[in-house]
């Protein structure tokens, strides 16, 4: 069973609600009220699908993936995100909240980003509708991703580097919500996935979900039988799902395993979290037993957070989803898979679901299954080749 | 009881002309028995009553001199129960109110029911959660309740007169006064947000008025002291502790420093 929208207080269930500072409170609030009107505003929709169109080359296209297939005995249909502009699903969202953030009359926009490809789509939808645009990234990512931090200068953002806990995704988000604490008249924040305080949850799904209603009709009627997306945040995954959520579809999760479960070090806060308050929501986290947060782990900076957004907490416990992970190493094979097969690079974020219908075949044999191929992965290049000590 | 002791430092501090002062020292830093001599050497220097912090990981209220004392407290093995020691002592020591301050998943983590029994145990007036907004406050409102403890709420200068209702309904300690737009943090401009903002929380209730953020100088507490009941000073307290060579330095730092606050909040 899946929720049209949260509860007047933003719970899907158990999960989300709003666990932000007073401070930001009249803005969540106003947000929503904003997003609902919006949302319900023929003109609007029509720019913005205007623009997923026009401008970012949707709708993307459903590839029948021939060599993959064969290979693993899958009937396997990439739903290309990656040939989005900017080269992954963020900017279905971005634009969306632009738009939003313009209607609204907020000038100035921040993000945070992880491997970079939310702060890349931030700014080009920022450089598109004349938005001043921030974006945090931790200094651990900045490292790793140089060529986004520089795409993210080009375009005119100015990219802070954050050093606090271990200068990655999470410390990204909550120096985001710092600066909104101090600007939150004139700043809208530009979360990049179906994480945070309500509406936030809600309205990246509702942009993102652009993905899984071009699915449907791509499909002309006919329903996979397994749906399967990487999980950090959880935006593509959601946007992938949510329209396929009830249609009878298995709908998998993938998130990241990092070193392994068992190692403690991974990303995988479905698997093996517990329910918490991380960033304004409930959700499934990763936590010490002191409510502390514990630090995700993967070689994908955009699946290296210990949370989730609270919708796939909701899909987990109501049987909606299942949620299973893929080790780096794993990740890493499904990478190469794709390279070879079919000559697309992925993300390594979408790598690691490319890697779990290799290592599911047997129990996918004979199916169709639709995969999100969120993001193309020439950012993680130089960082593959570097592990490789190539 | 341990609200008659708040309520009891709001009254004294009317009948003589001023505003209460609660200075906030993160628990734990540097240890358990040096967070006792810190609170203990501030309560000599003349503050009222104090807000003893339970560092957490992700801080999102808290401007960088707060985050890098929760670091370092839970670098050197903080914890809940460490805190809560540190609460019971200071309570012991110094006989005056004492308010937890803390974020939500710590709470959640112990249960919201099992915390608010040990900090009411530990002899606390109650908690202030920096995350936690009345929209979601009732669970932590009714456990507080049940355990003789409050819950401090916040009005910050972007509230509007419904919330500012709904938050004053909720029959909060005290309001948290947010003096600033923006996180925790010593700031050199004395707020400009303050006065309007008492106002219109005196127009709504009676109930107690705590300034607090970026109140970091004499000036500024002197100023918040004019138009409410009470002055919350945090990061310039955190900061002679953590620019302190050695105990003695950040005992004998924290008491100049309250000892001005005190005399500044006289009106």
């Amino acid at each position: 069973m899946k929720l049209d929208r949260p509860d007047e207080r933003g719970w899907f269930g158990e999960y989300g609600g709003r666990f932000a500072p007073e401070t930001l409170m009249p803005a969540l609030l106003e947000l929503e009220s904003a997003f609902d009107d919006a949302w319900s505003d023929d003109g609007f929709v029509a720019d913005f699908h205007g623009l997923l169109r026009n401008y970012v080359g949707r709708p993307t296209p459903l590839y029948e993936a021939s060599r993959l297939s064969e290979e693993l005995g899958i009937r396997v249909l990439l739903k290309r995100e990656d040939l989005a502009h900017t080269g992954a699903h963020k900017i279905n969202n971005t634009i969306g909240q632009a738009l939003l953030a313009k209607r609204m009359g907020k000038p100035r926009i921040i993000a945070e980003t992880g491997a970079g490809q939310h702060g890349v789509a931030t700014a080009t939808a920022c450089a598109l509708l004349d938005l001043e645009c921030v974006v945090y990234m931790g200094a651990k990512d900045i490292e790793r991703q140089a060529l986004n931090v520089y795409r993210m200068k080009l375009l005119g953002s100015n990219v802070v580097p954050v050093h606090s806990g271990a200068g990655t995704l999470k410390d990204a988000v909550s120096e985001a919500m710092r600066d909104w604490v101090a600007t939150v008249s004139d700043t809208h924040y530009i979360i990049g996935s179906v994480v945070g305080p309500h509406p936030f949850p809600y309205l990246v799904r509702e942009f993102q979900r652009v993905i899984g209603d071009e699915v449907l009709k791509q499909l002309g009627g006919d329903i996979p039988d397994v749906v399967v997306a990487c999980v950090g945040g959880g935006s593509n995954a959601m946007g992938i799902f949510y329209p396929l959520a009830g249609t009878g579809a298995e709908l998998v999760g993938v998130e990241a395993g990092g070193y392994g479960i068992k190692s403690g070090e991974h990303g995988a806060s479905l698997v093996a979290g517990s329910s918490g308050v991380l960033h304004g929501a409930m959700t499934y986290m990763l936590q010490d037993g002191e409510g502390q947060v514990v630090e995700a782990h993967s070689l994908s900076a955009g699946l290296d957070y210990p949370g989730v957004g609270p919708e796939h907490s909701f899909f987990k416990d109501a049987g909606v989803a299942r949620y299973v992970s893929i080790t780096d190493d794993e990740a890493l094979e499904g990478f190469d898979l794709l390279c070879r097969t079919e000559g697309i690079i992925p993300a390594l974020e979408s790598a690691h679901a490319i890697s779990w219908i290799s290592k599911a075949r047997d129990e996918l044999a004979g199916k169709t299954v639709v995969l999100n191929l969120s993001g193309r992965g020439d950012k993680d290049v130089q960082q593959i080749a570097q592990h490789r000590g190539d | 009881m341990a609200t008659e002791a708040l309520a009891e430092a709001f009254r004294k501090a009317a009948a003589e002309n001023r505003a209460v002062l609660f200075p906030y020292l993160t628990a734990g830093l540097p240890d358990v028995a040096g967070s006792v001599k810190l609170f203990q050497a501030m309560s000599d220097a003349g503050a009222d009553g104090f807000e003893v912090g339970i560092p957490y990981s992700d801080p999102l209220m808290d401007g960088p001199t707060i985050q890098e004392a929760g670091e370092r407290a839970l670098a050197a093995g903080a914890t809940m129960d460490t805190g809560l020691e540190v609460v019971r002592q200071v309570v012991e020591s110094t006989g005056k109110p004492v308010l937890v301050m803390t974020y939500v998943n710590p709470v959640l983590r112990m249960g919201v029911t099992r915390f608010m029994e040990r900090i009411a145990q530990a002899g606390a007036s109650g908690v202030i959660v920096a995350d936690l907004p009345v929209d979601e406050a009732d669970p932590f409102l009714s456990a507080a309740d049940a355990f003789g403890i409050g819950v401090v709420l916040f009005a910050a200068p972007t509230i509007d007169e419904a919330r500012l209702r709904l938050v004053a309904e909720s029959k909060p300690l005290f309001i948290y006064g947010v003096a600033e737009l923006g996180v925790t943090g010593e700031r050199v401009d004395r707020s400009t947000h303050a006065p309007e903002l008492a106002r219109r929380v005196r127009a709504a209730t009676d109930i107690p008025l705590v300034m607090g953020v970026g109140i970091s100088t004499p000036a500024h507490a002197s100023a918040a002291a004019e138009v409410a009941d009470g002055v919350i000073v945090g990061s310039a307290i955190v900061r002679c502790v953590l620019d302190a060579a050695d105990q003695a330095a950040a005992e004998a730092s924290v008491a100049r420093l309250v000892t001005e606050l005190a005399a500044a909040v006289r009106r």
